[in-house]
């Protein structure tokens, strides 16, 4: 039963950051029609701003370092993709194909560039001390830096749900995900909300980028790229371009993974999230779920 | 005086087809011009080059100035609603939110919207897409009268609706060209009848007839040939 | 584009092939573009390279620029050729040729099975299954079942069942020929299937699948005939892989790779008769030129800010990728022409359906 637990808070850990990233993809591909292969980019931008901050403030305390960092990491990853979208994007508009191109090629030069700078290592991202160590729920022994994954991820879930049906550009970008030119004919520039998904979705994935850094206590140039193919998935098997779906099906991939991890084999959680792919794609092949928000 | 809307010689190719080849009418300031011409010759491909929702060679004049190969959130923005075929509201927003996110004026005329369609007050917080095909079309309606428009290009407003959601529309549309110039697609020619001043008529993608609408409507012949139907009701 | 009849359309690679291959016997040095004269061993094997992927981009733009499918998981297949064959050999301990028998086998086997479960859906979500199975082969590879695949490590070859004429540095030139092979065979492969007539239903296809389907074929029939052929080329370029390198290792299975097949074939110009092929040696050219040059004197002395990112040709090659695609977009052998081609246009409309 404490096993259980374990794998399922893990579980769920694990889900809070693909639905990180894939909340991102999603509101992209839902208003403009481009699969985001830049996506994991935005991620080891911010994660790398976190560990740079960080290793910047040797003298300072632990925690107050470790917060500053986190923010350096989001605003770097929020600012990073709102000039992806200005400067490689938007002259491409209505280009798809071209669009999803560019951002083939910003994540292969990206990733090249980190690596460049800081080398192939894992580098090591000081966190408080808090986050390392376990707590015990009924038997088991969760660590610490679940809950906050777990937490992070239901905060921005909240967030993002507000923000799409409170205010105006909430309102656009659902409008805009059903029907981009029925947006123009009423008068709206669409194209500033292309701008907002971007940095919105930048920042929620420099948040797991920060998150990843607490989850495997180190940072390389690979991260983001290893996650954005789960994030890929997530995001189909929850519906493109539906938040609730991709909430939902994040859960289930990061739980799917954890089980099938620990009672089949170990290597078998990766397989049978590919497997889920499979199976939905062939029943549904528009996802589990249509609707958005 | 010049027209409010010019349109010349205007060009319009999808993919291999060219569909509109070179048009030019003229929209009179007020009343309803009627847009007029069997399925497929190209009624709703003019109005979704006047809103620059698809690409066109040509020219298009509105108030004396040129719109042509504008973005169509700046043309809206210079006083063209848009009423589409097939009303295209927005299904995943409430009725609420979809008037909502119309509203372009400073004072958005909720009093006028709610006095012709009262219905929509009372079905705020329905989805657009659980409501009748005749209550989605009031929404589409209601979202171009919120703001002050110069012109209205509404897109076959009674297609699918029953007879009597056609009169009703045809009684708006009658309100509605009081207010402002309307240039309406439309198929049934009872309305045509009833609420249309001028009528342009296109056949694979020319115009083949410009005139007083009444005088079209009682040449009978010209009807049938033009048209490819009977004067109906 | 003049449709060239006869021999006529043979001429130019036939001169240029017979050209290649007398490339081992000529001591020529071009500087900056070589490091040394063509016929040692070390430029023939960037030769052969850059001959290899040219022909592996083409198999990939038999589905993209041809077809009109766009599929994320092409490494898979040329994956099956590089272990499969390696497995075969070094694990089992086949002979050569049954080894690349059963290869063979698993090259058109597994394309069909899997074709035809991902074909069912288009656009995206072909896009998508197609990368989540390519993703499985490399999770299997890593994960290393029954010590086969090596894991991280890679597998090398086991030598003593190879050809002697494919092995050592002295059979360089064989090697070479080798792959000049490959990338001739691809060539005529690719010509003769686009202007047969399931190769015109192809390109039908990607200009508008719904006609094709009015016309009362099947899309779906084609576009597997599509893959399967593709996927098969690109097996045997994954055997000469295994030839060139002598050994098995895990990037060709990545994601990656195929995106890197992707820039190629984009970079060159898709849905052309050389487009690939040249995207293809190009980028192999550049990709290890600029790894020679990052060490070189010159880039050495250059400062800090230039240097660092020079010595990652990936973020050079990422870079001029996305010029390509902002200023050439119809690639390297549309250059002049702005207009950007149907190709991409007509891609762009199939992925929205």
């Amino acid at each position: 039963m404490s096993t259980f637990l374990l794998l399922t808070i893990t579980g769920l850990g694990l889900g809070a950051m693909y639905f990180l990233i894939a909340s991102g993809l999603s509101l992209i591909y839902g208003l403009m029609g481009i699969l985001n292969f830049a996506h994991g980019a935005f991620l080891t931008v911010g994660a790398y701003a976190m560990w740079f901050t960080e290793s910047k403030l040797g003298g300072v305390a632990v925690l107050p370092r470790f917060l500053l960092g986190a923010l350096v990491g989001l605003v770097v990853g929020g600012v990073f993709a709102a000039l992806v979208e200005l400067f490689l994007i938007r002259p491409l508009y209505r280009r798809h194909i071209e669009q999803v191109l560019v951002t083939v090629g910003l994540a292969l030069a990206t990733v090249a560039l980190v690596t460049a700078i800081w080398g192939n290592d894992a580098r090591s991202v000081p966190a408080p001390a808090w986050l390392g160590k376990t707590t015990t729920v009924a038997g088991a022994h969760i660590p610490n830096d679940r809950w906050i994954e777990i937490v992070t991820a239901g905060v921005v879930l909240f967030a993002l749900n507000l923000f799409l049906r409170r205010t105006r550009y909430g309102l656009i970008i659902r409008a805009g995900v059903e029907n981009r030119a029925m947006v123009t004919a009423l008068g709206i520039d669409v194209r500033r909300a292309f701008t907002l998904v971007f940095a919105l979705g930048g920042v929620a994935a420099a948040v797991a980028g920060v998150l990843s850094n607490v989850y495997f206590s180190t940072v390389d140039p690979q991260r983001g790229t290893s996650l954005l193919i789960f994030a890929f998935i997530v995001v189909v098997i929850g519906g493109l371009g539906s938040l609730r779906g991709t909430a939902g099906s994040a859960v289930v991939v990061g739980l799917v993974q954890q089980y099938a991890n620990y009672y089949a084999s170990s290597g078998l959680g990766d397989l049978s999230v590919v497997l889920l792919l499979g199976i939905v794609l062939l029943i549904r092949p528009r996802g589990l779920s249509g609707s958005f928000a | 005086m010049t027209a409010l809307l010019q349109v010349q010689d205007l060009h319009v190719y999808l993919g291999e087809s060219h569909i509109l080849q070179g048009i030019t009418f003229d929209v009179p300031e007020g009343g309803v011009t009627a847009l007029l011409g069997r399925n497929g010759v190209g009624k709703t491909t003019t109005l979704r080059a006047l809103m620059g929702l698809v690409p066109s060679r040509g020219t298009i004049g509105f108030d004396g100035a040129p719109i042509g190969g504008a973005p169509t959130h700046k043309i809206v923005r210079r006083g063209v609603g848009y009423v589409p075929e097939d009303r295209d509201v927005f299904a995943g927003l409430t009725v609420d939110e979809n008037l909502r996110l119309a509203e372009r004026d400073k004072e958005p005329q909720y009093e006028l919207v709610y006095d012709l369609f009262p219905e929509l007050e009372q079905r705020g917080k329905q989805l657009a897409g659980t409501l009748s095909g005749g209550q989605q079309q009031m929404v589409a309606i209601a979202r171009a009268l919120l703001n002050e428009n110069r012109v209205l290009l509404v897109d076959e407003p009674t297609k699918g609706l029953a007879p009597l959601l056609v009169t009703e529309v045809a009684r708006v549309l009658e309100r509605v060209s009081e207010l402002t110039t309307v240039l309406l697609v439309e198929q049934n020619l009872g309305v045509v009848q009833r609420v249309a001043r001028d009528a342009v008529v296109l056949d694979t993608g020319r115009v083949v007839h410009i005139g007083p609408a009444k005088e079209l409507l009682a040449d009978k012949p010209m009807v049938h040939r033009m048209l490819g139907v009977g004067a109906a009701a | 584009m003049t449709r060239l009849t006869g021999l006529r359309r043979w001429v130019v690679p036939a001169v240029a092939l017979v050209a290649l291959a007398l490339v081992p016997q000529f001591a020529i040095d071009i500087p900056y573009v070589f490091k040394s004269t063509i016929n040692t061993p070390g430029t023939l094997q960037l030769l052969a390279l850059c001959l290899l992927f040219g022909g592996l981009a083409l198999t990939y733009d038999l589905l993209f620029g041809f077809t009109g499918l766009l599929s994320f998981g092409h490494a898979l297949y040329f994956a099956v050729g590089v272990y499969v064959t390696c497995i075969a050999i070094t694990k089992w301990h086949w002979g050569f040729v049954a080894a690349l028998a059963f290869t063979a086998l698993v090259g058109v086997l597994l394309p069909l099975l899997l074709g035809a479960v991902s074909l069912r859906v288009g656009g995206i979500a072909f896009a998508m299954v197609t990368l989540a199975f390519a993703q499985a082969g490399s999770i299997l590879v890593f994960k290393n079942p029954h010590k086969w695949t090596g894991g991280e490590e890679g597998l090398g070859t086991d030598y003593t069942k190879l050809p002697d004429a494919l092995v050592g540095i002295f059979n360089t030139k064989n090697l070479y020929w080798v792959a000049l092979g490959y990338a001739a065979v691809v060539f005529v492969v690719v010509q003769w299937a686009t202007s047969s007539s399931p190769g015109h239903i192809w390109q039908a296809i990607r200009e508008n699948e719904l006609r094709v389907e009015v016309l009362g074929l099947r899309p779906y029939a084609y576009k597997l005939m599509a893959f399967v052929l593709a996927s098969f080329l690109a097996t045997g370029g994954g055997v000469v892989y295994l030839l060139l390198l002598g050994g098995a290792t895990t990037e060709v299975t990545s994601a990656n790779f195929t995106l890197t097949l992707l820039v190629m074939v984009v970079i060159g110009g898709t849905g052309t008769r050389y487009g690939a092929l040249i995207g293809g040696i190009l980028y192999t050219w550049a990709n290890q030129r600029l790894g020679d040059a990052s060490s070189s004197h010159a880039v050495s002395r250059l400062p800090n800010v230039l240097r660092t990112p020079l010595q990652q040709p990936l973020f050079v090659l990422g870079v001029l990728f996305i010029l390509v695609v902002f200023f050439v977009p119809g690639g390297l052998v549309r250059i002049g022409r702005l207009r950007r081609p149907r190709t991409l246009q007509r891609l762009q409309e199939a992925m929205q359906k």
